[in-house]
């Protein structure tokens, strides 16, 4: 399948999409903001129909847009970061402005599929060193604000009494989200944005128990979810996208259970069960 | 030198004044419990001491210096802990992440950071346990690792808000002792905030009396009265003292038991006023 440029195009992508967003995911599980993640992968909807509708690029469209509203969320504080209803609210007025943009625009219904679920073999070349220089911009941000912004997920109150900024930690990290969005969003579309985002790092954080390898485990279950997506629809001729959210779900799913089996709840029953099975191990 | 001064300090919350041109001074090296009903203010007087607070008159200093933001005299120990205890992070995890948590850039976790973490829990009893996950560990020694943290960066003064909390009495008893022998050992002054006096009556040198926006510091068996009490609290109340015990009483109702239970907002059926508590 390499033989193909449109193939190897799609494995650098959504390779780079894949090792920002499980990065990124991690510390937004952490923070218990997913929900916030998913909303600005709608807001981000907006911006591209609107870009598209004003003649601008959809993707520059769909960065600035969930740029600006990441950085309004931070600003805004933890609480309306973490808000249901609010968020809520947010991302369906943003999805339905999205459709209005659509409806001025009538040619776009075929570029309206590709940014609701993807279209990772329809990914240019060229945007292949926009993907890959704000990757890079993001991550090296991430770990300049990395410290502070652990400490802030992890106990809010303490972190403040020692002098961290939360306000421009929570803003900074929403940037950073915002760009992580906009890129999955190239790969998986706005609507499954959560698939590479929190299915990884939720998977890595069932299995990990330390930070530095969770993070690392986040980015390589992303990186392999999308890469096997991407294999399986080449032999299956099945949507990309789908394969990546099945293998997404798949992981979590084993996640849990092997979460559940290490727990000190389990632990006694899994001895008992053994003993019984083999009596002499 | 005082660790901690409020002189004349007033402190309001919007509109509501918590602490009224309240003085008091707790001195270095000193443990002081601090107690008072739910909303007299220990947590808004601790974050007056962070720096988080704004002090609308009067003075807040810490070792003579004015009370500032980031202030790395201060160790800090706060209430609302339970976002930890659903996490599958390993303890030293936790405690690794307050280490250095307070840096921009790419700090790396050195060897020096380390055995900053590891002398820490070692100092109150907990680095065998901190390498599982704090989600797993009883709620006594979650709360040592907790404790641990306000050890970071060897400050000189501790505030503890309400470190016993949801324990049983014996995790109370040991948190109690260990606080003291931090106190001992590192020379460190202590302010210890709790709901019940009796648990801390031993340990502690002086009590701070927080109620109607007023406080009194001093020895527990001049403080704990009921004149003293009864002004704080504003209604009559009676001071029953039973060898070490205190049972801080306003008419038929346990004061500080009563508090208590509110706190954790615990169900079930009403007990009878009338017997003794552990």
């Amino acid at each position: 399948m390499f033989e193909y440029d449109f193939m190897r195009t799609a494995f650098v992508a959504s390779g780079i999409a894949a090792v920002l967003a499980g990065t990124v995911g991690f510390f937004l599980v952490l923070r218990g903001q997913t929900f916030a993640g998913h909303a600005l992968s709608h807001v981000g909807f907006t911006g591209a129909t609107g870009a598209i509708l004003f003649g601008l690029s959809p993707f520059a469209g769909l960065v600035g847009f969930t740029l600006v509203t990441g950085v309004a969320m931070g600003l805004f504080g933890e609480k309306l970061a973490q808000r249901d209803v609010a968020i809520g609210m947010m991302l369906s007025l943003a999805l339905g402005l999205g459709l209005l943009f659509l409806h001025f625009y009538t040619s776009a219904a075929t570029q309206a599929a590709a940014l609701l679920f993807g279209n990772v073999l329809g990914v240019d070349s060229s945007a292949l060193l926009s993907l890959f220089v704000l990757a890079v911009v993001s991550l090296v941000g991430l770990a300049l604000i990395g410290r502070p912004l652990l400490f802030a997920s992890l106990q809010p109150e303490l972190a403040e009494a020692r002098g961290v900024p939360l306000r421009f930690v929570s803003s900074a990290f929403l940037a950073i989200v915002a760009v992580a969005v906009a890129e999955c969003a190239q790969i998986v579309g706005v609507l499954l944005v959560f698939t590479l985002m929190v299915g990884p790092a939720a998977a890595a954080q069932n299995f990990s128990r330390r930070v530095g390898g969770g993070v690392l485990l986040a980015a390589g279950l992303a990186l392999a979810d999308a890469w096997c997506g991407l294999a399986l629809a080449y032999y299956t001729d099945w949507p990309t996208s789908f394969w990546i959210t099945a293998l997404s779900g798949l992981v979590f799913l084993v996640s849990i259970a092997a979460r559940s089996v290490a727990s000190p709840v389990a632990r006694p029953i899994g001895r008992i069960l053994l003993r019984r099975l083999a009596p002499r191990a | 030198m005082s660790a901690l001064r409020f002189y004349k300090a007033t402190i309001k919350l919007g509109r509501w004044e918590v602490l009224s041109a309240v003085s008091f001074a707790v001195q270095d090296g000193e443990f002081v419990g601090m107690l008072g009903a739910n909303g007299a203010g220990k947590t808004t007087l601790m974050r007056a001491a962070l720096g988080l607070v704004p002090v609308a008159s009067g003075a807040v200093s810490v070792f003579d210096q004015p009370a500032t933001r980031g202030n790395a005299s201060i160790g800090f120990m706060p209430q609302n802990r339970g976002a930890v205890a659903g996490l599958r992070l390993t303890g030293w995890d936790v405690v690794a992440s307050a280490a250095i948590g307070a840096r921009f850039g790419f700090v790396q976790l050195d060897k020096a950071a380390r055995r900053e973490i590891d002398w820490a829990l070692d100092e109150v009893g907990a680095r065998e346990f901190a390498r599982r996950s704090i989600g797993e560990l009883s709620g006594g020694e979650r709360q040592l690792v907790l404790l641990s943290q306000a050890l970071l960066g060897r400050p000189r003064l501790l505030l503890l808000d309400e470190p016993l909390i949801s324990l049983d009495p014996a995790h109370q008893k040991s948190v109690v002792e260990i606080a003291r022998r931090v106190c001992d050992d590192l020379k460190v002054a202590i302010l210890f905030s709790a709901h019940e006096l009796n648990p801390l009556v031993n340990a502690i040198d002086r009590v701070l009396y927080l109620g109607g926006g007023a406080a009194v510091i001093g020895p527990v068996e001049e403080v704990v009265t009921g004149p003293v009490l009864s002004r704080l609290y504003g209604a009559p109340i009676d001071v029953i003292h039973v060898k070490d015990r205190y049972f801080v009483m306003a008419g038929e109702v346990d004061v500080e038991r009563d508090a208590h239970r509110h706190q954790d907002s615990a169900p079930g059926p009403a007990r009878d006023r009338s017997d003794v508590h552990v």
